[in-house]
């Protein structure tokens, strides 16, 4: 393989393992290596109880609503933003969809109340964003606030049971052994992946987050497609509130809470950098999963959670190090 | 008006270059300067555009350390290791972006990085006491201290930063195109503030493309071609003639390919009346399939500004673009790219490449809707397109999966204009294609324009090196200060005078009067 790189291009004698080509393989690699300590680390800790199917099944299913979001969230820091209303808006979804007289439309009625309620509060964040000028930062800021306010407005500060079937099995559900909600994570990502790798939005995205000014002077749309990213992470969240409905059988304004640093997080340790242009699916997959585990293992253990905050914190800080960490730095001056 | 050039100081050199060579990867930017600057003296520097001027300031600000040659400055050998010891001998440079901290008040920044303090305290009174001896030594005394210098004038700006080399005692001061931000009356407050420098014994080297103020505010002339010092120490009566033959006639490294001898016939492009207020005003222009029409003109002169505008990613104050006779949407890059126009722009890293991506990505990024099937890229046939424009203009390395950063500058610019070209682009918009490309790569970029125009492509190209301009374009469209001031065919106009049309100080003519 390499023979015929250097054939062509006799001077340049980088292998792929140097070439940048290499670089989100190595940075997913260095995540997948995390994955294995912390599986090591469980099966020594608590060897009956954490290597169980049901177990492995259990960490995927709280992976499941955050994994969904945390991919819309990596598509928006791709294209150069950044979403603070993931949360607020999960929530406002989950109680919109669970009101008493969308209930009455059934588990379908509540599917699209979700999605339609998440999708038009991400395009507004979209919008403001890009006609608007306003910074992405202060946008999804100004709509966390906001959306939070208007959960608890529409909830009433009450928790809204489901009284719909369909929905309130959805958590139960499996197909084939495998939860439906750990399959529609796994459905997410593997659109994630595809619409990333594959189509044209995905190049635009890249293009959009790397270098927005030679996007648009290659004729792209820029800022329709902000608009198109911020309106995709919304509809994540709408998926993801029916997630979190589904598993609580109960819509609340406090659902949600603090999943924008979660989904943040699991993006950036999965190597996607927050100026942009920069990223993968497969990565921020493996960031949530590390993030899920690391809980799991805490409470197999029965470790308090404010030490498993500082371990989640420190996990945060080794991995960007260790992405920004290049071998050659060592041998250049300055 | 012109002492100046009556009393030519005599003082001993605070300042001498022997033999100064410096070596990029593919050009040799300074190859052999020499330059004595005396205390006291308004010392010119003249030259085109890569002659060096710009590498030769930052070998004496500091920033760039020579490959070779000698510095001498007050009688001693030195070398600077960083701006901050040139700082420190006493050597201050001004450039045309000004390094000042818009939110930061007058005095904080005149006194930056040196603030008068106590135990980590800054004094306040004593820091606004010596921002205003250095402001008062400037005849400034009247602008305000405490207003944040973002809120200043442009020329204020300068003079703030003037302020700044003073107060650290600088006893030479480089002025890097001072006058292309000022207003006609501010030009000549500036030079007076320059003579009343030169009368307290501070040396001021000059640079400027602007023949009538050279005249008006320096002792001596040093003229640089090519990296090397051609004349130096000329009065500053010399007459303009054996000026701009010093700076012309350099020897060129690489081939202009042959035109060929039909003349253009058709029309593609028809620009009428563009203007953008303070940038250009009433361009009208025409450029025919398979003609190249070049724009020369001097960086702020409006060309890429024009270019821009053109291709719709500026909106113009007035005028329109035509293209096949049909008016384009202002202000549309799509709109121009639907119609066949590409552009690639001055700035190649931050206005037209995906560093990170690879080549094929880069190349495929105007076209991407052509090569993809309801919206899924058919990466086949990307990658197959892709790699046959590479082979088309010789792509080193050919290689597509290639990340755009790894390659050369030349070859990048192939990449931009291997993306229009698999776009179907009819009319390509050139702005300095040859910035940072090293001497063998710009005559194989003359051979891609070159053919892509036998084959019916259109091209408008804007550069500020003339020879390039003549050489590759087969019309020549002179831009001065936003305005369209010549046109002629290629073969009907020299070297010599579209440098005189370039330059002309018409600036210092309406000051004068």
């Amino acid at each position: 393989m390499t023979d015929l790189a250097s054939a062509a291009a006799p001077k340049m004698k980088t292998s792929w393992w140097r070439d940048d080509a290499s670089e989100p393989v190595r940075r997913n690699l260095g995540l997948t290596g995390v994955l294995v300590a912390l599986v090591v680390i469980g099966l020594v800790s608590a060897p009956d109880t954490f290597a169980t199917s049901g177990n492995v099944l259990n960490i995927l299913t709280q992976a499941s609503a955050i994994g969904v979001i945390a991919i819309g969230m990596t598509f928006v820091i791709i294209g150069g933003g950044i979403d603070l209303s993931v949360g607020a808006l999960t929530a406002l979804s989950a109680v919109w969809c669970t009101t008493v007289a969308t209930q009455g439309f059934g588990g379908g009625g509540m599917l699209f109340t979700a999605l339609v309620v998440g999708t038009v509060a991400g395009t507004i964040n979209g919008v403001l964003i890009a006609y608007g000028r306003l910074v992405p930062f202060i946008a999804t800021l100004a709509m966390m606030v906001g959306a939070r306010g208007l959960a608890t407005k529409i909830s009433n500060k009450q928790t809204q049971p489901v009284n719909v079937e369909s929905i309130n099995r959805l958590a139960e559900n499996k197909l084939l052994g495998i939860p439906v909600l750990v399959l529609i994570f796994a459905g997410v990502t593997a659109v994630g992946w595809v619409v990333l790798n594959r189509t044209t939005f995905g190049r635009r995205t890249v293009a959009v987050g790397g270098n927005a000014e030679a996007a648009r002077l290659a004729g792209i749309n820029v800022r329709r497609q902000t608009v198109l990213l911020y309106a995709l992470s919304g509809l994540c969240c709408g998926l993801a509130a029916l997630m979190v409905v589904a598993q609580a059988n109960a819509g609340s304004s406090s659902q949600g809470d603090l999943y924008e640093l979660d989904a943040i997080a699991a993006a950036i340790i999965g190597g996607t950098t927050l100026t942009g242009g920069r990223g993968t699916v497969i990565g921020s997959l493996l960031g949530v999963v590390v993030f899920t585990t690391i809980t799991n293992l805490f409470i197999l253990n029965n470790l308090p959670t404010e030490v498993q905050n500082i371990v989640k914190g420190a996990i945060i800080v080794g991995a960007v190090l260790v992405q920004q960490f290049q071998p050659r730095d060592l041998f250049r001056k300055r | 008006m012109t002492d100046s050039a009556d009393t030519p100081v005599d003082g001993p050199p605070l300042l001498t270059l022997t033999e100064v060579v410096k070596t990029f990867p593919g050009v040799r930017a300074l190859d052999g300067v020499e330059l004595t600057v005396r205390q006291g003296e308004v010392h010119c520097l003249l030259g085109q555009n890569g002659a060096g001027k710009s590498t030769l300031i930052k070998v004496l600000s500091g920033a760039h350390r020579p490959d070779a040659g000698q510095i001498t400055w007050q009688g001693r050998s030195v070398s600077f290791a960083d701006p901050q010891a040139a700082m420190r001998a006493g050597i201050a440079t001004i450039y045309q972006e000004l390094d000042l901290v818009p939110d930061m008040t007058v005095a904080e920044n005149i006194l930056l990085g040196h603030e008068p303090r106590t135990a980590g305290f800054v004094r306040r009174g004593a820091m606004r006491a010596a921002a205003h001896t250095a402001l008062t030594r400037l005849g400034h005394g009247e602008i305000p201290l405490g207003r944040p210098v973002g809120r200043l004038p442009a020329a204020a700006q300068q003079i703030v930063s003037m302020a700044r080399a003073l107060s650290r005692e600088a006893r030479m001061l480089i002025m890097d195109e001072p006058s292309a931000v000022l207003a006609h009356d501010e030009v000549s407050n500036l030079f007076r503030i320059i003579r009343e420098l030169r009368d307290q014994g501070i040396a001021v080297v000059y640079i400027s493309h602007r023949l009538e103020e050279i005249r008006q505010i320096c002792d001596r002339v040093t003229v640089l071609q090519d990296g090397r010092t051609t004349a130096a120490d000329l009065p500053a009566t010399t007459p303009t003639a054996e000026l701009v033959g010093r700076m012309t006639g350099r020897t060129l490294e690489h081939v202009f390919p042959p035109r060929p001898p039909r003349a253009p016939s058709g029309e593609l492009l028809r620009v009428e009346g563009l203007t953008r207020h303070g940038e250009f005003s009433d361009a009208s222009f025409t450029v025919g399939p398979g003609e190249i029409v070049g724009i020369a003109g001097l960086v702020g002169s409006g060309r890429s500004e024009l270019l821009e505008t053109v291709f719709g990613a500026r909106r113009p104050d007035a005028g329109h673009v035509l293209v096949d006779g049909r008016r384009l949407k202002p202000g549309s890059v799509a709109a121009a790219v639907r119609a066949g126009l590409g552009l690639a722009p001055e700035e190649r890293k931050s206005q037209a490449l995906l560093l990170g991506e690879p080549v094929q990505n880069n190349i495929g990024l105007a076209s991407l809707s052509r090569h993809a099937t309801a919206g899924f890229v058919r990466r086949g046939a990307e990658r197959a397109a892709a790699t046959e424009v590479a082979d088309r203009l010789e792509l080193r390395p050919q290689d597509v999966g290639r990340r755009a950063r790894t390659l050369s500058g030349g070859n990048q610019q192939k990449v931009v204009v291997g993306r229009w070209l698999l776009g179907g682009t009819r009319l390509l918009l050139l702005d300095e294609p040859t910035r940072g490309v090293d001497v063998g790569a710009r005559a194989e970029l003359y051979q891609v324009v070159r053919s892509l125009a036998e084959d019916g492509v259109g091209v408008l190209l804007v550069s500020s090196e003339v020879p390039e301009v003549l050489g590759l374009a087969d019309r020549v469209l002179v831009m001065r200060e936003g305005r369209i001031v010549h046109e002629a065919r290629a073969e009907e106009i020299d070297e010599h005078t579209v440098l005189d049309l370039v330059m002309a100080g018409s600036l210092l003519e309406g000051a004068a009067q």
